[in-house]
């Protein structure tokens, strides 16, 4: 069955196929409550995932979003409040391979919790909130997708009741991202007062009309608030306070699941909403201030203090933290670097940046989660010597950091070089400036990573442990994550051209 | 596809050993190495390559795919061997065989990480001599030094993590000057499009880089040289960035500073030659008084820092500092016997110090100290081994027949020649007053253990080295001396390519 052929809101699909499968979740649930039967329960949500990924990787390949002679064009659904665009595939990609990970990793990780059927219907419809923010296309979308995905997060991370570190980290996240939320809301109607409109391209043609004329600094307030919803949900400065307290008090695949797809769903907004909705040169003409700037400047932040406070963390899930702040000031760059006539190798890099993330982060955080599974304590001493008892993930462990901190042959050298390549072809001044932050930045992340690496390589260990147990799904899927983590390398040839290719296509 | 089955074999041999258990994993990695020693072998019997990879020539085994775009710059996975990469990867093979042989004494934990990594190291290495094309030649070269640092920072000795760190930190900068310098310089170079090696260096020759974000072509490219050399520098080493190597060296297990100073050093050395001294030609006469310098520097400065030490190890871990100066003076004698020997000295070094490194690990496995003054009179308890360390002792001093002394006669040969260094001759009498000094430590050290009575002042009953330590190094003395007898077996393919980078016809 083709894709074109089909009703124009299966190009929902994989989203879809997430809220369906959050359904049946809860099917199960009502059908056996208090079910014990974990194996049911992550099974359908890895299966949701993987059908959802399995769709949206059938619709890119068989050409939706893209133009050209095999190309099917961009799908617009519900008069423009959504659209599904290479970008939005792209995304959607990312966060099922996210979701399925963790769906994985968790029948292991939540082996005696309670709250199982309620964990992965949460989990599953997070996920559906992430695959709806891909793909809408107007500021009440976004914002209903927001909340949908915001709300199962708070529960989330609260989720291990009588761990009171989860139940802190549960409230304060639910705290800020409230405040956030509001926020963003307000920011919402100002830049709906300004130019009177809600939907992205609308926004655009009546910035580049005269409609919002004498409205500048109401807008320029509406964006700022915009920026300031969206650094929220990337845990960007100067809204990046909640990210470590969340994901330390978080069950740990949450932390993951946090990390790498809350955060790539945060920045496909940043990224449709910026290039869409606010032209460089009208925005600018209308407000006074070339927006790129704002990213500039948070990027270059918020990879600092990312990095830096990575580097004086002795708690490995805070180190981790602080890491996954310094990767999202990377990811930032991909909006610094836009310019009037282009800037798609730069976004385009971002987004590689963020699939790639999307396995080595996850597998990172998972690798803290089997730590946590076989209780071996929280700091980088308490890992000290896993590798005498489980070389095969402590192996893995060392190709996702050693990813992370850039070194090559591994995925992410290559986002990284993308990013800086892209930076450097830019050309002003600031980018180069973004350019040496990143590789300073870069230089700096391989002295916590090693770090990691040396505890569990290289120090002895300083307590006797027996054998470990070696727990199939956790294992499974960070073993996987691994693979990916280094099969991207030969791959990467397709993922970066269906990524620049994306970004071109919504810049 | 020859070379891709090289590493594609070392690849998964690792995969495999990393999972075997250990009781087997010594004797299977031994079995896998052997695949890709008598490959390599092979090819090089059957090598029918012409001239130099990146100049005008016809490579042997090359293979060339599309890889991915980037803008408008392609990079593709791009391998080939010419005379100067061929013998230094059949050196990495059969050196990497005999030092998986030479660890199964030593190494008594951790047995099948250990071998796995050993042969991702080999992969990597075959990968780096194969690559033309910077990005699949960066990615090997950087992804030796992981696996390596786990080999000294687990398996070491005593100051391990310090000198693991120290390894990763120093050569780790170096490689990212060099690469943040090179990729300015190909987006500085007008009309490449790709990073393959035989372009760029075409470029490069033509005409060279163009201004770039206000710095002149010209100077853009010294700054690049330099900014190389130094990177290159730091993993040969020359003095004052070779404070690493020994750390390293001391610290690392018997068969990590086998391939350490066989293998890894000599990266150094090619990257000079395939980068420096082919693409800047120009710049390698405007700074080739400083360089002569440096490498007289490190020869007798090597040699003496060699002088001073009691430690076995050591001692002929500062000895390859000395050894690798030789070879940077050849290069920069820009003649064809001075490239061409600085080329075959990298072979011969490897075997030699190869050899010494395995001699010494195996007379600390039987006396348990590595102290020159702890020890007297060890020939009596251990002959056989004893023998061959005296005898590897004296292809490093250059005996003749031996494979140390063609190297070291034709890098001075050309060295006295060079038409391109002024003061040539004195620059070459000063390194050839290195030998003296050479001799003069290894002497030193020889007569204080190895002759006289026997004492030793450990607890350790001596006796003889079982068979398999003892093996690899009468193979590595086989090919000293073979190459010391009949050195056109590798120096005439070596020429065969040396040539065009000289202006001599192919």
């Amino acid at each position: 069955m083709a894709v074109f052929d089909l009703p124009g809101w299966t190009g929902l699909a994989p989203a879809l196929i997430l809220a369906a499968t959050a359904l049946a979740l809860f099917v199960v649930d009502s059908i056996s409550p208090r079910s014990s039967n974990r194996a049911l329960l992550a099974g359908v949500s890895a299966t949701g995932a993987l059908a959802s990924l399995a769709v949206a990787v059938w619709f890119i390949a068989a050409g939706v979003g893209q133009g050209g002679i095999d190309g099917l064009g961009v799908i617009d659904l519900f008069d423009g409040q959504f659209v599904v665009d290479a970008m939005a595939l792209y995304f959607m990609i990312v966060v099922a391979v996210v979701t399925a990970l963790v769906s994985v990793a968790s029948y292991d990780y939540m082996a005696g919790h309670t709250y199982q059927a309620e964990y992965y219907s949460l989990l599953i419809l997070a996920a559906t909130g992430m695959s709806t923010m891909a793909a809408a296309n107007s500021l009440v979308t976004i914002f209903i997708a927001l909340e949908l995905t915001s709300l199962p997060s708070y529960a989330l991370v609260a989720i291990l009741k009588d761990n009171r570190g989860s139940v802190e980290a549960g409230l304060k996240y639910f705290l800020i991202g409230a405040l956030s939320s509001a926020i963003f809301v307000y920011g919402i109607s100002l830049v709906y007062g300004a130019t009177g409109h809600l939907q992205l391209d609308a926004i655009a043609t009546a910035l580049e009309g005269d409609v919002a004329d004498g409205f500048g600094g109401l807008l320029g307030l509406g964006i700022l608030m915009l920026i300031g919803g969206f650094a929220f949900k990337t845990a960007s400065v100067p809204f990046h306070f909640w990210a470590p307290e969340a994901y330390e008090g978080a069950p740990a695949p949450i932390s993951a699941f946090l990390s790498s797809a809350s955060k790539a769903a945060g920045f496909v907004i940043a990224f449709r909403v910026f290039t869409t909705a606010f032209p460089l040169e009208p925005t600018a003409a209308l407000i006074g201030l070339d927006w790129t700037l704002a990213f500039v400047i948070l990027a270059i932040v918020t990879m600092t203090v990312g990095n830096f406070a990575a580097a004086t963390q002795d708690k490995v899930k805070r180190m981790l933290a602080y890491s996954s702040i310094g990767h999202a000031g990377y990811a930032l760059i991909g909006l610094a670097g836009l310019t009037v006539d282009g800037g798609e190798l730069v976004m385009g890099a971002a987004m590689m940046h963020l699939l790639v993330y999307g396995f080595m982060n996850t597998g990172a955080f998972l690798f803290v989660a089997l730590a946590e599974y076989w209780g071996v304590g929280r700091t980088f001493e308490d890992y000290n010597g896993l590798a005498n008892q489980a070389p095969v993930a402590c192996f893995a462990l060392g190709i996702f950091l050693f990813s992370l901190a850039g070194i090559p042959p591994l995925g992410g050298f290559w986002s990284k070089y993308f990013l800086f390549t892209g930076a450097i072809s830019v050309g002003t001044t600031s980018m180069l400036l973004v350019a040496a932050a990143l590789v300073v930045n870069s230089a700096l992340s391989l002295y916590y990573y090693s770090r990691l690496v040396k505890a569990v390589w290289i120090e002895e260990s300083v307590v006797d442990r027996d054998t470990l147990a070696q727990p199939t799904g956790l294992y499974a899927a960070i073993v996987f994550a691994a693979v990916m983590t280094v099969v991207l390398l030969p791959a990467f040839g397709p993922v970066s051209e269906t990524a620049i290719d994306a970004a071109a296509a919504v810049i | 596809m020859m070379i891709e089955a090289l590493i594609a074999v070392a690849l998964v041999g690792a995969l495999v050993t990393f999972v075997a258990p250990n009781r087997v994993a010594g004797k299977l990695a031994f079995a896998i190495s052997l695949v890709p020693a008598a490959l390599s072998l092979w090819m090089f019997s059957a090598f029918d390559g012409v001239g130099n990879a990146l100049l005008e020539g016809d490579l042997a085994y090359e293979s060339q795919y599309e890889w991915l775009e980037l803008s408008e710059y392609t990079i593709s996975w791009f391998v080939g061997l010419d005379g100067i990469s061929m013998p230094l990867v059949v050196l990495t093979t059969v050196l990497c065989t005999l030092a998986i042989v030479s660890s199964w004494t030593p190494i008594d934990e951790r047995e099948s990480q250990f071998y796995g990594l050993v042969l991702f190291i080999e992969a990597n290495l075959i990968g780096v001599f194969a690559a033309l094309d910077f990005f699949v030649w960066f990615i090997f070269w950087e992804a030796v030094l992981i696996p390596m640092y786990l080999l000294i920072g687990v398996w070491g000795g005593p100051r391990r993590k310090y000198a693991a760190i120290k390894f990763f930190v120093y050569t780790n900068v170096a490689s990212l000057l060099m690469f943040g310098a090179f990729i300015a310089l190909v987006f500085a170079l007008p009309e490449v499009t790709t990073f393959a090696l035989p372009e760029i260096a075409a470029a490069m020759l033509a005409g060279g880089p163009e201004a770039l974000f206000g710095v002149a072509g010209s100077t853009l490219a010294s700054i690049v040289f330099v900014a190389m050399f130094l990177g290159f520098a730091v993993k040969v080493p020359v003095v004052p960035f070779h404070t690493w190597l020994p750390d390293a060296h001391v610290e690392a297990p018997t068969p990590a500073s086998v391939l350490l100073a066989g293998v890894l050093l000599k990266m150094g050395t090619y990257a000079l030659l395939r980068f420096n001294f082919t693409m800047f030609p120009d710049q390698v006469a405007a700074y080739s008084v400083p360089i002569a310098a440096i490498a007289v520097i490190s020869v007798i400065y090597g040699a003496m820092l060699a002088l001073a030490q009691t430690d076995l190890k050591r001692i002929v871990a500062y000895s390859s500092v000395s050894s690798m100066g030789y070879v940077i003076l050849g290069l920069i004698a820009y003649t064809q016997f001075g490239v061409g020997g600085a080329t075959f000295q990298m072979v011969s070094h490897g075997l030699i110090s190869g050899l010494m490194f395995m001699a010494v690990g195996v007379i600390y496995n039987a006396t348990h100290t590595r102290m020159v003054t702890d020890m007297s009179g060890l020939a009596d308890r251990m002959p056989v081994a004893v023998g061959i360390l005296v005898a590897g002792a004296f292809g490093y001093m250059g005996l003749p027949l031996m494979s140390g002394f063609y190297g070291e006669f034709t890098i001075f040969f050309g060295a006295f020649q060079s038409e391109l260094l002024e003061y040539a001759p004195l620059f070459t009498a000063a390194a050839m007053f290195g030998i003296v000094i050479v001799a003069g430590y290894l002497l030193f050290a020889l007569q204080r253990t190895v002759f006289g009575p026997y004492r030793l002042e450990t607890d350790y009953e001596v006796g003889r080295a079982p068979l398999h330590d003892v093996a690899p190094m009468f193979v590595l003395l086989g090919l000293i001396i073979l190459l010391g007898v009949a050195p056109e077996l590798i120096f005439e393919m070596i020429t065969d390519a040396v040539d065009p980078i000289i202006g001599g016809e192919v």
